[in-house]
């Protein structure tokens, strides 16, 4: 018989994530610090506009690009947090979860060999979305001394002749790393000055600790060359019902939709009412989720300051990203060690490119309560870790 | 910094002032400052546990009352609400906007006690015109605090 398989596909390695997964789920007592995911249920007013919408038999298939209300408040949202005027109509597509808008943009803009800048540690699917619409990812890594941001010239050093987009994923995960609006005004310099594009990720916007998150796109001359990825898992805690969405200029939306339109029609249906709620009259829900975060992830920096563990200040997201270095061990082994020894699961920073080897990520999607034991733990672990090393 | 202190101790008034000041990015001695403050001003009023009875051995009804009552000139309806929440046995008293006037919420040991009170103390009140009294057959959350169902976490154990 034929080898039935792509090359390319059988090439990408397995998510790193995934060997921990199965040594996690096999521990009935492990505490885990793992979940890419809020704790909270979605708020009930949102839900209730999914059942309601079900009862009413609203069970078709919406347009393409997705329901004209969701599209409508998607636009009024974007301009009511950055000032950026979308057109519902052709500016605007409601995408399975923010993944599928990074897929399809990626797709729509790439041409066979062209360069994708991948800033890392990141999220793990863009550069296997990258490899898949055959483009060559470029990784960028980040470093700590400058707080996983990317700099104007890390971005400088990196772009070639073939070098068409850059993605930009803050606020980050793993990293909890943010841009803020001095960041980006120096690296739109560059995207301008070198005519590339960006895919700026941004389904953490709503959580961030310092100022109010800031999209590239509306710095003056990116609008026209980013797609903004936003959703509704994060900020609404709505990741099972995979609803995100791509805003750009019409000439990219519109070859982004063809391939939304025939792979998946459209996003579910239910989940697209569900939203409409969630923009309409869900701010005080997020506020409230992100002070909520925001004390535990003052918790989290005050007990590694506690426990001398070097991390810096992250301001976005709902990770911390601490150092092991001084442990003299890989992110990874260190990591199962905890996980064996202390029955808590981290995710090694590898698991998010290279350059995370020394890291952790840490998720505060947790209640305060479950965090203290599981940081009571990681304080006999490093202890123990640094007896040893005297030894 | 007083709503967000108020926010968390209204659920866990057992939280550590260290703690609470961490969490809340502010120092220690301004936490214990304000709590102070607060007491003293009468914002915090005390600090209660939430039980749920059911699951211990002791009987317990609890009982909703709607009061009617003739206001009474220059007084309004503080008398009359005086008299009704001075008996140790009324948990709570509150005017009320609509079909009646005074909500009163009750707890005793039995329907008997319970029905006793309403009978001989409150309707034997000269302003109070009428009652209705509904038993709490089951408290399913309370204070904001859901008590039929406990909360699991069901999500996978690692997500990218």
């Amino acid at each position: 018989m034929r080898n039935p398989l792509a090359d390319k596909v059988v090439d990408i390695k397995p998510s790193g994530i995934r060997k921990f997964f199965d040594i996690v789920s096999e521990m009935e007592d492990a505490i885990s610090l793992g979940v890419g995911e809020p704790d909270f249920d979605t708020p009930w007013h949102i839900r209730d506009e999914g059942i309601y919408s079900l009862e009413k038999g609203r069970t078709f298939y919406t347009s393409n690009a997705g329901l004209k209300d969701l599209k409508i408040e998607i636009c009024n949202y974007m301009r009511r947090s950055q000032g950026i005027e979308y057109h519902y109509n052709d500016e605007v597509i409601v995408t399975v979860g923010g993944s599928e808008a990074i897929d399809i943009a990626l797709r729509a803009m790439i041409n066979d060999g062209e360069e994708v800048l991948i800033p890392q540690p990141s999220y793990v699917s863009y550069e296997p979305c990258a490899i898949l619409a055959n483009a060559v990812p470029v990784i960028i890594e980040l470093k700590a001394e400058n707080e996983f941001r990317l700099t104007a010239q890390e971005l400088r050093d990196a772009i070639t002749d073939k070098t068409k987009i850059l993605i930009l994923p803050f606020p980050n995960n793993p990293t909890g790393a943010i841009m803020e609006k001095e960041d980006l005004e120096k690296i739109a310099e560059v995207i301008i000055e070198k005519d590339i594009f960006v895919i700026s990720d941004e389904i953490y916007a709503e959580l961030t600790y310092k100022d109010k998150h800031v999209s590239i796109a509306s710095l003056p001359g990116m609008r026209e060359r980013t797609i903004l990825i936003n959703g509704f898992s994060k900020a609404y805690a709505m990741t099972g019902w995979r609803l995100g969405y791509a805003c750009g200029p019409k000439e990219i939306l519109g070859q982004m939709l063809k391939i939304h339109q025939f792979a998946i029609m459209c996003a579910p249906t239910t989940s697209q009412y569900a939203a409409v709620e969630a923009l309409k009259n869900g701010d005080e829900d997020v506020n409230q989720m992100r002070e909520a975060y925001n004390q535990r992830r003052r918790y989290l920096m005050y007990a590694f300051k506690e426990m001398g563990l070097e991390c810096f200040e992250p301001f976005g997201a709902f990770y911390v990203f601490p150092c092991i270095k001084e442990f003299g061990m890989s992110s990874e082994e260190f990591a199962d060690r905890f996980l064996r020894e202390e029955k808590v699961a981290v995710v090694p920073g590898t698991a998010f490119g290279d350059c995370g080897e020394g890291f952790l990520r840490i998720s505060y999607a947790y209640s305060l309560e479950n965090l203290k034991i599981a940081i009571g733990k990681l304080k006999n672990f490093i202890e123990r870790l640094r007896k040893e090393k005297e030894a | 910094m007083r709503e967000k202190i108020l926010s968390i101790i209204e659920r866990n008034s057992r939280i550590d002032l260290k703690e609470l000041a961490v969490i809340l990015g502010v120092e220690e001695t301004d936490v214990v400052n304000e709590m102070a403050a607060m007491e003293k001003e009468g914002i915090i009023c005390g600090y209660h546990t939430m039980i749920d009875w059911e699951k211990t051995s002791v009987e317990k009804v609890t009982a909703l009352i709607e009061v009617r009552v003739t206001p009474q000139r220059g007084q309004g309806f503080d008398n009359i609400a005086e008299r009704i929440y001075k008996y140790p046995e009324v948990n709570s008293v509150y005017l009320i906007s609509g079909g009646y006037d005074l909500l009163v919420t009750l707890e005793g040991k039995s329907l008997k006690e319970v029905s006793a009170f309403v009978s001989d103390k409150l309707s034997a009140l000269d302003t109070v015109l009428s009652t209705a009294t509904h038993f709490i057959l089951k408290k399913y959350k309370d204070h904001g605090t859901i008590l039929a169902k406990k909360y699991e976490d069901e999500r996978e154990k690692i997500t990218p």
